[in-house]
């Protein structure tokens, strides 16, 4: 029997096992940002601890920094209090800190992969729970609590039980404009927003592969929201094809040797998994949630099921939708896109595709927010800002922004709002009455367009 | 780090109905906004307890007859969502030690048991059991015996699911992880010098 990717990275990175029966696992990247970080500098500096091995840990900012400029001090005293602790903390500590001078700040899961930081084979942790993002790249990604950033910082190993591995298989091609977030929401969907609990899902099959590592990247980034708190891709020439010249990958000579060790840390052909599941790629239609976690989502063509449990009774009285209405024809008043889902620059090249020579609907607020500033000006060389402004969206710096509400970007009342971001929980997106429906970039700007929700393939498409 | 070994804990319990309590609920992300931990047990499910212009909305955490329990009742999946630590802070800063539920979201399971919050499973109906009594009577008084995984309210005891790394490190005060991780620095050392990748 072979071994699968998880296998093979985890045991490279055992240290030991404890004697409270868990395992000390060596962390090979560590990325930090200023909301769960303060804390666990503070911790660090009670116990006079110094961070272990400073050139593995990278820090940006993403949550609260405001999104429509970025003038010291910022407006909100809290949020200038945190940049300033992690300016401190990066600094004393001897920590690489990439702020928005350093024209590489954004939100965390999207500076690491662009600045060539994360690699296959490698244990990524992050004190956010999208880590899972990074194992698009055959990379081992934990979210950790901010007791485990200190661990981490101090000792660069932390506490953790191995996880089973479900495979998760997509057979065949998707249809037209159904993109990876479709497929994760409709793999969410089947398997329950906890039905990835205490494994790490492993996604293949022809749809998989077929996929650029922006798309791959979406598909890992939500796994946690299906409860599994690692995701990940087998690596291949996609991967190694996205990480040639990036700052932080290994050049020449060495990059080739790298890629030995990435090829052969790839699941077995005969590896053992806990679980099997297959999906058809041709059965996923565009989705779009209704309800107020992510497994509560239909394809479009669907209608609102009737409630089954109190969760779903609760959703339908929080959103104000019912059983049985088709979530086609749902006035929206907010559009955003962006966030560490779908904030890469693919996704602003797909929108900016449909939403050409387009107006967004006068009654919605359309944001776009660049999941970085390396995909700011990419996308800004390449003229889509102009397409987004032109078309009615606002066009903001990089950050978390409306994803989870920090800063100034928030819904109002109970606005409805279309986002490519990952989650859709109670008062997620600065409301606590706010109500958010998750899809794709595309669907997004379609929604954007029609001022409802609608069948982006009706509008952008030969399909009726 | 000087921490106490958990055997058992003694209690009233607070019902806090509903599945998929997630981290936005029990903490709403404004109140991520510190560079510490103090004060967050204020901040616990606040959206929930207060509404517009902070009119109380009658929940559970605030009524009277709940005051000062250690335990909270709650559904599945509780704790889903994010890794923010700030969640299990707010509810050990607000007083809780135990949270009895369906199942829990890993990340938060992981989180709170760092901080020695206890976290133990019971099924469906027994949880609706203890529902019950905690609604009729909330003064009942809970006993959460780690070592024996039973947990005694309503003259009656049960038998909790805890999983067996958090119940030894809770006997074994090593719940706190970092102490023995140190310990472990030069193993570290050898396995990092081995890596096939560095920055
Ligand atoms: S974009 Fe949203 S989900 Fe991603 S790291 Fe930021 S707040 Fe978290």
């Amino acid at each position: 029997m072979g071994k699968n990717l998880f296998q093979k990275v985890w045991e490279k990175h055992l240290v030991r096992e404890l004697p409270s029966g868990q395992s000390q696992l060596f962390i090979g990247l560590h990325l930090i940002h200023e909301v769960t970080s303060p804390q666990a500098f503070a911790m660090l500096r009670e116990l006079g601890l110094k961070v272990a091995y400073p050139d593995r840990t990278y820090a940006t900012c993403d949550h609260i920094i405001p999104t429509d400029g970025r003038e010291r001090p910022f407006a909100d005293p809290m949020a200038e209090e945190m940049m300033q602790a992690i300016e401190r903390n990066t600094k004393e500590f001897g920590i690489q800190f990439f702020n928005p001078e350093s024209g590489a700040q954004g939100v965390v899961h999207i500076v690491g992969p662009e600045q060539g930081l994360t690699q296959p084979g490698m244990t990524v942790a992050c004190g956010d729970s999208h880590t899972a993002t990074h194992g698009a790249f055959g990379a081992i990604a934990f979210g950790i609590g901010t007791s485990q950033v200190r661990d981490v910082l101090a000792t660069q190993t932390m506490t953790i039980s191995p996880f089973k591995v479900r495979k998760v298989e997509i057979k065949g091609k998707l249809g037209e404009m159904v993109t990876s977030k479709d497929v994760i929401l409709h793999v969410i969907r089947k398997l329950g927003v906890n039905g990835g609990l205490g494994y790490a899902y492993e996604f293949c099959g022809e749809a998989v592969e077929n996929m650029s590592m922006e798309a791959r990247m979406t598909l890992c980034n939500m796994a946690i929201e299906g409860g599994a708190r690692v995701g990940y891709i087998n690596p291949d020439e996609v991967t190694f094809e996205y990480l040639k010249g990036r700052p932080y990958a290994p050049k020449g000579e060495e990059f080739e040797k790298r890629k030995e060790y990435w090829k052969s840390i790839a699941s077995d052909p005969d590896a053992e998994y806990d679980d099997v599941v297959v999906f058809e790629a041709s059965e996923i239609e565009p989705m779009v949630t209704w309800g107020i976690n992510p497994e509560q989502g239909i394809g479009i063509s669907e209608t609102i099921p009737a409630p089954k449990n109190d969760t779903m009774k609760e959703a339908l009285e929080y959103m104000k939708f019912g059983a049985g209405d088709k979530m086609e024809g749902k006035k929206i008043d907010v559009c955003f896109i962006g966030s560490c889902t779908n904030g890469r620059i693919e996704d602003f090249r797909m929108a900016a595709k449909y939403l050409k020579g387009r107006r967004v609907a006068s009654h919605v607020r359309a944001l776009a927010v660049p999941g970085s500033y390396e995909v700011k000006a990419l996308a800004e060389k390449e003229g889509l800002d102009v397409i987004f402004t032109e078309a009615g969206f606002e066009w903001r710096e990089p950050g978390c922004s409306m994803c989870l509400a920090m800063n100034p970007d928030r819904l109002k009342g109970d606005q409805i709002s279309a986002s490519t971001s990952n989650r859709n929980f109670k008062g997620r997106q600065g409301s606590s009455t706010g109500r958010t429906l998750l899809v794709s970039p595309v669907m997004a700007v379609a929604a954007a367009v029609e001022g409802c929700i609608t069948d982006c393939r009706k509008i952008f498409g030969g399909v009726k | 780090m000087k921490l106490e070994a958990i055997k058992q804990v003694k209690g009233t319990a607070v019902p806090v109905a509903g599945d998929d309590i997630d981290t936005d609920r029990i903490i709403p992300a404004r109140y991520l906004k510190c560079v510490t931990f103090d004060g967050l047990g204020l901040a616990l499910f606040f959206d929930e307890r207060f509404g517009e212009g902070g009119k109380p909305l009658g929940h559970p955490v605030d009524a009277p007859e709940y005051k000062g329990a250690r335990f909270i009742i709650s559904g599945n999946n509780f704790g889903c969502g994010s890794s923010r630590e700030h969640a299990p802070q707010a509810i050990i800063r607000a007083g809780y030690d135990v949270i009895i539920a369906g199942s829990f979201a890993e990340i938060f399971f992981g989180n709170s048991t760092t901080l020695g919050i206890v976290c133990v499973t019971l099924p469906d109906a027994e949880r609706a059991e203890l529902m019950a009594l905690v609604k009729k009577d909330p003064k009942s008084e809970f006993m959460l015996d780690v070592e024996a995984r039973t947990l005694t309210a309503g003259g009656k005891t049960y038998s909790v699911g805890i999983k067996d790394g958090a119940r030894k490190a809770f006997l074994d005060c090593t719940y706190d992880s970092l102490a023995q991780l140190l310990s472990g620095k030069d193993q570290v050392k050898e396995l990092e010098a081995k890596l096939a990748y560095r920055f």
